[in-house]
């Protein structure tokens, strides 16, 4: 039994639906009791879907468990069947129908429908949903797709030089982060070098498309959570090679071009080209005037831009699913410059690849999808910034930390209208802002440090982040409200580790009257940082009282 | 699948009256939440518990999406999610069960009353929650109290979870000595229930209890004396068993509306003998505003269809206010069930002939939906947004469960509720 008060995934047959969602032409019968029903909403309401989810449930009771449970699984294929009239049907079960070992998947194979039918084994209690989702497309491809498989040493006829190449685009789902737009993006960058697109799926594709995969030169492994077990599949059974840089921020876009160019052996060194000269500016007329001409993020500009130079070393903690807080890492240290303080992933399947990105910034990587784990790595690290998910924001708003999201789970906010992809040159561009707006803008934090005597910047002027308060005015309503929680009695024990993490000072030293007034003139987003360094410094010191001195004698040692 | 009752009724509770209407009783797919939601209203409500789902991955997914992840501090909720190893052996589980519950505790000291709330798997797997919590109350008992009930989905749907969780408190209420006393039975917002209070002080009618109370700990007592009014119509085993501790249940339409209103307020006054002349003289002054506020809505709603489908049981009260005080025509009143003994009042108002139907089979019933082109249809946010898309206006009914809705000065509120849809129908232009 594991404690939880939030998870990152649900359990693995939401991830079946996310398949089934973004599919057309498949429908997923379920075998569930009633509650189940909730993950349809998760698609009408968090993406605002129009429609709902291709899912038919059994809804069993408690008064039909001594019955015939299997019978009802049957009647719901058959109607499913009936009035859906699906290409595939995907059987399976939820965690309560996993105990009551009806075979759900076996009874419908048993029922001679004139279509495929994939039963999906999904372990309620020891799997979650990416590997649903991951499973469920491996399942359903390799369905329909078995009998085309080429004997062993087959030998594929060569792409001849004047026809273009194809690409399938693999992975994108229902209630993935910003998949919608990603794959826009994707095709514009494939079609910019000249690779045609073939089959993208899940999303949007029916049972038929699924049947040309085999027609494309490789793979893009879009989503490697959801992608990359059908991706080495195909390899295997087809010998299509898979793409795995996933095209996230400007450095990796490259990288996957580049990385097209080599598999494929296609000129693509225009666009790498381009790609860089745009970057210093992009004001040429031509291509001001020309709608068709292709682009390059601006992304390496406004950074390079001198407004840009306060980001310098914030510090930044990364937290998401592995796909999106490995490409994080990559642009907050390189493409923005920041420092990161954290990393961690919910992913356990690619543990090993967040764990060497944390080694090479000399981080420890934090592999969990334990919320309160996670929550008390990011009260230690202390960052500014938090790129993370919809758990994160959670954790963030109640450290008053600022927060973009980054990666699934998401909510309803996290769905936009607008078009706002994260890969490619677009996606870039909308990274740059997405995470530099949480942040104070480089000029008026400057002005703040400058004017910090000013008393429109006195305790509390948040700038952007007016609706969060500051982490001590935070710390002090967390600590009021446990204490009304805790029946009208202050119980310093009802603090959470997180609390603690922020009022902490160091065993045995004290701040003198002066030394703490100039604390306090420092302005209240280094303040925290400040305290803590300079504590160190006196522990270090031997230092019991922090005077004014001792404040300028760590500042001058350590530096800011 | 054949159509069959899905609740039992007990035979000498069903009274022959309007109630004679043939009801629909489907059964299919349902579209309705099961009972550990509850949890999201219960958690606010009663800031000194903790509720502990004993479930599934699902089942930590479920109250999370339903809460809406948005709840800006610690929920006072959590699940002890089952893994493999618990399902090898029971003992096993019970030994992880009283781990997690350590752990808990340990992280939130200002639990002072913790519930364990059975789920679809823990039932099947027949883990006994009431053991555990007897196990538990003698290591922590009195500093907290461990209750436990079932919120799963095989057995109980959505509202169907606060009844399960009042039904687990009655055997620890206090015995009261016999003396009169209103227990107002049901959660209510908090600025309902001092409205309420406000009222029967006016009226004098007292002492008044209202159950559950807004802190777990503060447990209303009661006796012989008791006499149960129910504010939601929800609670059929928590008044079998309040009434099994001697209470008496005054049968009552519910509080919605300004008609539901006065009669259950009536029905109290009645019961304390209340004269005539001042009770109309205490609930005049509300009566008034309310109407006045209702008016502006009744003319948008009047003659407008609804279809509601089955979701908090709240339906059939809410039709009979939809029909009687907004004048809307009712198409279909579809419900999770019917325990007669708590809707008949309800069903005696609502319109001859009105289609009932109780239970659901989803797709069917989206077709007679689809047939009949509802002005409004009231459903779950599963339905909302798709019924939208195919031109259909919509109230989702969570709200109707999470926003103040009872009580004269909500009378205008609870019509604004389905007057909002058709009003941004009228003002949209794209």
């Amino acid at each position: 039994m594991e404690l939880t008060l939030w998870t990152y995934e649900g359990p693995p047959h939401v991830g079946a639906m996310r398949i089934a969602t973004g599919m057309e032409g498949v429908h997923y019968v379920l075998h569930a009791p009633q509650g189940d029903t909730y993950a349809d909403l998760l698609f009408t309401m968090i993406e605002r879907r129009d429609r709902r989810p291709p899912v038919t449930y059994t809804t069993f009771q408690a008064r039909d468990l001594g019955g015939d449970t299997a019978e009802m699984v049957k009647t719901s294929v058959r109607d499913a069947y009936e009035r859906f009239k699906p290409q595939v049907m995907l059987v399976g079960e939820s965690c309560t129908a996993e105990l009551i070992q009806d075979q759900p998947g076996s009874l419908a194979k048993g029922m001679k429908l004139p279509i495929p039918i994939v039963s999906l084994e999904l372990p309620a209690y020891s799997k979650k949903e990416n590997w649903g989702a991951s499973e469920t497309l491996y399942h359903l491809v390799r369905t329909l797709l078995l009998p085309l498989v080429p004997p062993p040493n087959t030998h594929k006829p060569k792409r001849e030089a004047h026809i273009r190449p194809k690409a399938n685009i693999i992975g994108p789902t229902a209630l993935g982060f910003r998949c919608r737009d990603d794959i826009r993006e994707v095709i514009k960058l494939l079609a910019e070098i000249g690779v045609d697109v073939n089959v993208v799926a899940p999303m949007g594709a029916t049972p038929d498309d699924l049947l040309r995969i085999p027609d494309a030169d490789f793979n893009i492994c879009l989503y490697p959570e959801i992608a990359l077990t059908t991706c080495n599949w195909l390899q295997r059974s087809f010998g299509q090679p898979t793409i795995k840089t996933v095209p996230i921020g400007v450095g990796a876009t490259r990288d996957f071009i580049a990385e097209i160019g080599k598999v494929v052996e296609i000129d693509v060194s225009e666009a790498l080209k381009r790609s860089q000269s745009d970057t210093l500016g992009n004001w040429d007329v031509s291509r001001l005037s020309s709608a068709n001409n292709p682009n390059a993020s601006r992304l390496p500009w406004y950074s390079r831009s001198v407004d840009s130079t306060y980001l310098t070393g914030k510090r930044v903690f990364i937290f998401g699913d592995a796909t999106h807080a490995l490409a994080a890492a990559r642009i907050a240290t390189e493409e923005l410059g920041f420092t990161l303080v954290g990393i961690g992933t919910y992913s356990r399947e690619f543990a090993r690849e967040v764990r060497e990105v944390a080694k090479k910034h000399g981080l420890e990587a934090v592999i969990s999808d334990d919320y309160l784990a996670v929550e008390a790595k990011v009260a230690e690290a202390a960052p500014e910034l938090v790129l993370g998910t919809q758990m994160e924001r959670h954790i963030a708003k109640r450290l008053g930390i600022p927060c973009a999201v980054i990666s699934a789970p998401i909510h309803v906010q996290d769905v936009p209208a607008r078009y706002s992809p994260q890969m490619g040159w677009e996606g870039a561009n909308v990274i740059f802002d997405s995470w530099v707006h949480p942040l104070m803008m480089g000029l008026e934090e400057h002005l703040i440090g400058m004017f910090r005597e000013d008393f429109e910047f006195a305790e509390g002027h948040m700038s952007h982040l007016h609706t969060a308060p500051s982490q001590d005015s935070r710390r002090e309503s967390l600590v009021t409200e446990q204490a009304i929680a805790a029946t009208g009695s202050s119980n310093q024990a009802v603090l959470t580790p997180v609390a603690q993490a922020v009022a902490q000072t160091v065993d045995g030293i004290t701040w003198s009257v002066d030394g703490e007034a100039e604390l306090k003139k420092i302005p209240f987003f280094v303040r925290g940082k400040i305290k803590r360094n300079t504590e160190k410094f006196a522990s270090d010191h031997g230092i019991s009282t922090i005077t004014l001195e001792t404040l300028y004698e760590a500042k001058a040692a350590i530096g800011k | 699948m054949a159509l069959e009752p899905c609740t039992e009724v007990p035979a000498t509770n069903i009274k022959k009256s309007n109630t004679d209407l043939s009801v629909l009783k489907e059964r299919g797919q349902r579209e309705v939440f099961c009972g550990l939601t509850g949890i999201v209203w219960l958690h606010r409500k009663m800031q000194d518990a903790f509720f502990l789902v004993v479930g599934s991955r699902t089942c930590a997914h479920l109250i999370q999406s339903a809460a809406g992840v948005m709840i800006f501090a610690e929920p006072r909720f959590g699940t002890a999610i089952l893994g493999e190893r618990d399902l090898a052996g029971l003992a096993d589980a019970n030994e992880e069960l009283d781990r997690v519950v350590d752990q808990l505790l340990e992280r939130r000291p200002d639990i002072g009353t913790l519930f364990l709330v059975g789920s679809c798997p823990s039932e099947v797997i027949k883990l006994d929650l009431a053991k555990a919590a007897e196990r538990l109350n003698h290591r922590f008992f009195p500093k907290v109290r461990i209750l436990n009930y079932s919120g799963s989905g095989i057995e109980t749907t959505f509202t169907q979870g606060e009844d399960a969780c009042l039904g687990s408190m009655v055997p620890v209420l206090p015995h009261s000595q016999d003396e009169p006393s209103l227990m107002v039975v049901g959660s209510l917002a908090d600025v309902v229930e001092d409205q309420f209070q406000r009222l029967f002080d006016k009226l004098g009618i007292g002492p008044v209890y209202f159950f559950p109370p807004r802190r777990a700990a503060q447990l209303p007592p009661i006796g012989k004396g008791t006499k149960l009014l129910l504010a939601q119509p929800f609670l059929s085993d928590t008044v079998r068993s309040l009434i099994s501790r001697g209470a008496t249940l005054l049968p009552s339409p519910y509080p919605f509306g300004i008609e539901g209103t006065t009669a259950w307020l009536k029905t109290a006054a009645d019961a304390w003998n209340i004269d005539h002349e001042r009770f109309e003289e205490a609930i005049a002054p509300q009566v008034n505003r309310a109407k006045i506020a209702l008016e502006r809505y009744r003319q948008a709603l009047t003659g407008r269809k609804a279809f509601l489908f089955p979701d908090s049981q709240l339906e059939i009260p809410l039709a009979r206010f939809l029909s009687r005080e907004c004048g809307m025509e009712l198409v279909e009143v579809g419900t999770p069930y019917i325990d007669r003994l708590l809707m008949d009042t309800e069903i005696n108002l609502l319109p001859v002939g009105t289609a009932l139907s109780e239970g659901q089979d989803v797709e069917k019933q989206l077709d007679r939906c689809r047939e009949a082109r509802p002005d409004i249809t009231v459903c779950g946010l599963g339905l909302a947004n798709p019924l939208e898309a195919e031109g259909m206006a919509t109230k989702w009914s969570i709200e109707l469960v999470f926003s103040p809705i009872h009580g004269y000065d909500q009378a205008a509120d609870l019509a604004e509720l389905f007057a909002r849809p058709l009003e941004r129908r009228r003002r949209l232009t794209v």
